[in-house]
């Protein structure tokens, strides 16, 4: 079915960078918007704007019978959920399917099979894809069992949780039960699942995802790797294509394995398998797999020249997948920086306000996804990603070299953010060096401290 | 230049016949823009479908609903401070009744109370009752009934009563 109106499903940039695909296509656009975004950029690049309720995002953007009921309104063929918000639950995509509008993403019950923790972790094992050692737990004892079998340090990890969220590290095995008790009881309120599963805790581990592309009938091709491993408390802040220094073997089966677990999932769309890469025993690991385009995406973008919301698009109508394997080359270096609204003078609290001025950075091989300009206001209810910016270069230190250059061409006025601390990192002799693992960011922060 | 009413018809027709839902014309110093009926961003619900056949509307060539520019707020309407907005909770399909062929809740006239109901607002057929919030008299109803309303949208005005 042709997709001639998108109702978008979200906002900040990645509202805007959809609008942008949707425009190029030919596609007209509706966003939704709650009360606080109503004079937002990405509310002026609308085909049309629908208010679709108070700024709290869970009276608005979580709202998925809101987002439907809108959708049918407005007579909008389909829905793009964006990333974050209501992307990965699968009642919005139920609702779409009983309500005969296109969901721009996978079914929904390929969100459900990758949703559920234990779920993907079973589907990984049955796909032949390596999974940490460890497993469900539902009781102290069962717990106790496990952990003397893998071995401290272990991670416990909420079922329901993700991006970081719902996770406890356990360095001694006599700190299990009371650790236990905590991460159960924060599941439970958190995301109202109180499952909990055990795993090794890999000391040096890098995050290292692979993007694929679906056609829901069980071809699959993937779009190289990421290097997601600079992070602070979970949340990414560069990530790159290619990573460095992986050896061939290793990159190839990353690869291979994020295509046979999205190959057995008959996957539809545009989806992340996410991997942890045991630096010291060099190999690796099925993390989560997420079932949206993701933030980092426009690195693979500009290594591959491919459009990854088109291919979403053009998945979601029916027209099946445009590629094969042998069709996707990379070219040179991609890294992104994000710019948050954060102070990291102030153990990175968030520094909502009013944008007095802003300059982004321009020029050949820079590109910058925001919906900041001068005289925007930074809300205090949403999350803090104010810009993404991307290099490409033709290799990893002209990529390096020309992102210091365009943080330096980066000027906001009214609001604290990060980029001196992006700077900083950029310049870190480890980082320059390639390679580093997800706990390079709290070294440095411990270094200073 | 200028067209006949009998090439306006031709046209319309291949609007009629074409995949879109609208069409610009620009030529010599005039304009046309043509749109379906039910088109575009009006309420248009897929179900229970009952629809009349899509036929093309003459619509003057004020702003295409399509248009990239700003968004205009959804009525906003200026009031005296006596006159008390009664603004949409939600977003959905606004009713003035009950069920069809009911009276309405209310009709410009009517005196209301603080928990009068004035319509209901249905998401994915789940109704929702709106309650005036105030006492006083209404002056004016200015969302359509069947209509899509926006978070905020006023719906009626009513004039306060102390």
């Amino acid at each position: 079915m042709a997709i001639r109106r998108i109702l978008i499903a979200n906002r900040g940039e990645i509202a805007l960078r959809i609008m942008r695909t949707c425009r190029h296509l030919g596609i007209e656009t509706v966003l939704a918007v709650s009360l606080a975004d109503k004079d937002s950029v990405p509310a002026r690049f609308a085909d049309r704007v629908v208010c679709i309720g108070p700024a709290k995002s869970t009276d608005s953007y979580l709202r998925a019978e809101t987002i439907v009921h809108a959708a049918l309104a407005v007579g909008a063929d389909a829905i793009h959920p964006g990333y974050g918000f209501l992307s990965e639950r699968v009642q919005l995509a139920r609702l779409c399917e009983d309500n005969h509008i296109i969901f721009i993403g996978p079914t929904a019950i390929q969100i459900e099979a990758v949703g559920d923790k234990l779920r993907a972790r079973a589907q990984a094992e049955a796909a032949q894809v390596p999974v940490v050692p460890g497993g469900a737990i539902n009781t102290l004892a069962e717990a106790q069992a496990l952990a003397e079998i893998i071995g401290a340090p272990l991670l416990l990890k909420a079922v329901g949780g993700g991006g970081g969220r719902g996770m406890k590290r356990v360095d001694r095995l006599d700190e299990l039960p009371a650790a236990l008790e905590l991460a159960s009881a924060e599941a439970g309120a958190a995301f109202g699942d109180a499952r909990v599963y055990l795993e090794r805790f890999v000391a040096q581990g890098r995050h290292v995802e692979v993007q694929i592309l679906g056609d829901g009938r069980g071809k699959v091709v993937h779009l190289g790797e990421r290097d997601c491993s600079a992070q602070r408390r979970y949340q990414k802040l560069i990530e790159e294509t290619p990573a460095p220094h992986l050896s061939d073997s290793l990159r190839h089966d990353l690869h291979n394995a994020a295509v046979r677990l999205s190959e057995s999932l008959s996957y539809r769309g545009a989806g992340t398998v996410e991997f942890l890469v045991d630096v010291e025993r060099q190999t690796f690991y099925f993390l989560e797999m997420n079932a949206r385009i993701q933030v980092e995406h426009p690195v693979t973008e500009a290594v591959t020249g491919i459009d990854i919301v088109a291919q979403q698009i053009a998945i979601a109508a029916g027209n099946g997948l445009n590629l094969n394997q042998s069709d996707v080359h990379t070219q040179g270096w991609s890294i992104e920086c994000r710019v948050n609204a954060e102070d990291p003078d102030r153990d990175f609290q968030p520094s909502p306000g009013l944008v007095r001025q802003v300059q982004w950075p321009a020029g050949p091989g820079i590109r910058v996804d925001t919906h900041i300009e001068s005289g925007s206001k930074v809300s205090p209810y949403y999350d803090s990603l104010l810009a993404k910016i991307i290099v490409h270069a033709s290799d990893r230190s002209a990529a390096l070299a020309l992102m210091q250059q365009a943080l330096s061409h980066t000027h906001l006025q009214g609001i604290t953010t990060n980029i001196s601390f992006q700077q900083r990192l950029l310049s870190d002799p480890d980082f320059v060096a390639g390679g580093v693992d997800t706990l390079f960011i709290t070294r440095l922060l411990s270094h200073t401290n | 230049m200028s067209l006949t009413t009998k090439e306006i018809d031709q046209i319309s027709q291949l609007l009629q016949d074409s995949a879109f839902d609208e069409l610009h014309l620009e030529l010599d110093g005039m304009k046309l823009s043509l749109r379906r009926a039910g088109a575009g961003f009006s309420e248009q619900r897929r179900e229970p479908t009952p629809s009349t056949p899509a036929a093309p509307m003459l619509s003057p060539p004020a702003p295409a609903p399509t248009s990239t520019t700003p968004n205009p707020p959804p009525a906003a309407i200026t009031l005296d401070p006596n006159q008390e907005p009664v603004t949409a909770p939600l977003l959905g399909t606004f009713y003035r009744a009950p069920k069809p062929g009911a009276a309405a809740f209310v009709e410009v006239g009517s005196e209301v109370d603080v928990d009068t109901v004035v319509g209901i607002i249905e998401v994915m057929k789940l109704m929702n009752t709106v309650r005036a919030g105030c006492k006083g008299r209404v002056t004016a109803i200015h969302a359509r009934d069947g209509v899509l309303v926006e978070y905020g949208e006023t719906l009626l005005t009513v004039a306060r009563i102390s």
